[in-house]
């Protein structure tokens, strides 16, 4: 009987400790951890959209978009967040679109796990830099082994064919699906 | 009375002789999937030495009134704890450390470093012995981690802590950054490490009979 008591008194003795202690540091992290995040998602969209200023969410369904502003308050266009599946998993990326869904201004990936050296090289400025300023009316293109001759046309990387193609293929299903969105909004 | 060894003794033995990765092959989980970069490999040992230093020394503080029957829960419950609070803090303030090391802060829960020295060491010794064998396990863990993530990074990228040591003119080892690098990497390291032990053994044993 008296072992029994004090197996029930130092579990719920560490129990309710290690409750307490956790608490405590989770109502001390959490104001960081959501500055984080809404950190890494304001650098994200600046990156992508480099003259804003200022953004605003848009109420969509199933999509994260924001309008981006620049210091007049004149809308420069969209930062758009989208996911769909790579080579070995989900890549998530944003890029940045002009107002007339027709040009990509830029790209940045924001999760992917795509394999180290080959794919994960879309993360890299040599690969991102393919689509700026490129056309996104006519979709993207992806080429293997030429130069892009038209510019709705992106080269994909040696060896990386796939992760290459996921990029353009996540990139065109959001603007496809914005363009349903467009002029609803707001 | 058992023979008490000195404290010295009790930080060293964790460097080499009972080095948690190459001689007790613990925490390999960890050590495999994280050493793909030095940095990622100095964060996961702090962070690991961290929980042990910690967990080690509140589990040797209460061992006298832990119950056997569910001393494992209750250990379970300190070092769950311990994580738990490496990981808020690292996500708090190193995300981007944090986005690297990915799912790997929260299962140290089950390194069985961790649990092994608290069973096998924690439960049975002083506080300030305990604290000392778990600062010489976490630092012996994380120069493992960090020899590994070195030798995988200057091959694979040709760079230590993201500074270029190699020249322009090297190849990069890609197979060095995947996974089955760090099973090359490990199983060398381990090789080397029991080859070393076997030569000095026998050196030694040589020596006894020289003397004689």
């Amino acid at each position: 009987m008296k072992k029994i008591l004090q197996i029930i008194l130092v579990l719920t003795f560490t129990a309710s400790i290690s409750g307490f202690v956790l608490s405590s540091v989770n109502n001390w992290a959490k104001p960081f951890i959501e500055e984080n995040r809404i950190k890494a998602i304001s650098q994200a969209i600046f990156q992508v959209q480099s003259e804003g200023m200022r953004y605003e969410k848009l109420n969509l369904e199933e999509m994260d978009v924001f309008e981006v502003f620049d210091e007049n308050d004149n809308s420069l266009g969209y930062a758009v967040v989208h996911q769909g599946n790579g080579f070995q998993g989900i890549i998530k990326l944003i890029f940045g679109i002009n107002k007339e869904l027709n040009r990509i201004k830029a790209i940045e990936v924001l999760e992917q796990v795509e394999t180290p050296g080959l794919g994960s090289l879309i993360t890299e400025d040599n690969f991102k830099n393919r689509f700026k300023n490129l056309n996104a009316q006519p979709l993207i293109k992806v080429v293997k082994d030429r130069k892009p001759s038209h510019n709705n046309e992106v080269q994909a990387i040696t060896g990386a064919t796939i992760s290459s193609k996921a990029v353009a293929r996540i990139v065109n299903e959001a603007v496809e699906k914005l363009k349903k969105f467009n002029g609803i909004e707001k | 009375m058992k023979k008490q060894v000195s404290l010295h003794y009790e930080f060293l033995k964790g460097l080499w002789e009972i080095h948690p990765i190459f001689k007790q092959a613990l925490g390999l989980c960890p050590t495999l999937a994280v050493t793909v970069s030095a940095i990622n490999g100095l964060a996961m040992g702090l962070a690991t030495t961290f929980v042990l230093i910690f967990s080690s020394v509140i589990i040797s503080s209460i061992r006298k009134i832990v119950p056997s029957q569910v001393r494992i829960a209750t250990y379970i419950l300190i070092i769950s704890t311990f994580v738990t609070i490496v990981d808020l803090v690292m996500k708090a303030k190193f995300p981007e450390l944090s986005k690297a090391l990915g799912p790997f802060i929260p299962l140290i829960v089950v390194n069985c470093l961790i649990l092994g020295r608290a069973e096998a060491f924690a439960s049975k010794n002083r506080i300030f012995r305990s604290f000392i064998d778990a600062l010489g396990n976490g630092t012996g863990f994380l120069l493992g981690l960090l020899v590994l993530g070195s030798i995988r990074e200057l091959l694979g990228t040709k760079c230590i802590f993201g500074f270029q040591i190699l020249p322009d003119g090297f190849s990069t080892w890609m197979v060095m950054i995947l996974p089955a690098g760090a099973f090359l990497t490990l199983g060398l390291l381990l090789g080397f490490a029991n080859a070393y032990t076997k030569w000095k053994k026998e050196k030694s044993k040589k020596e006894i009979l020289i003397t004689n």
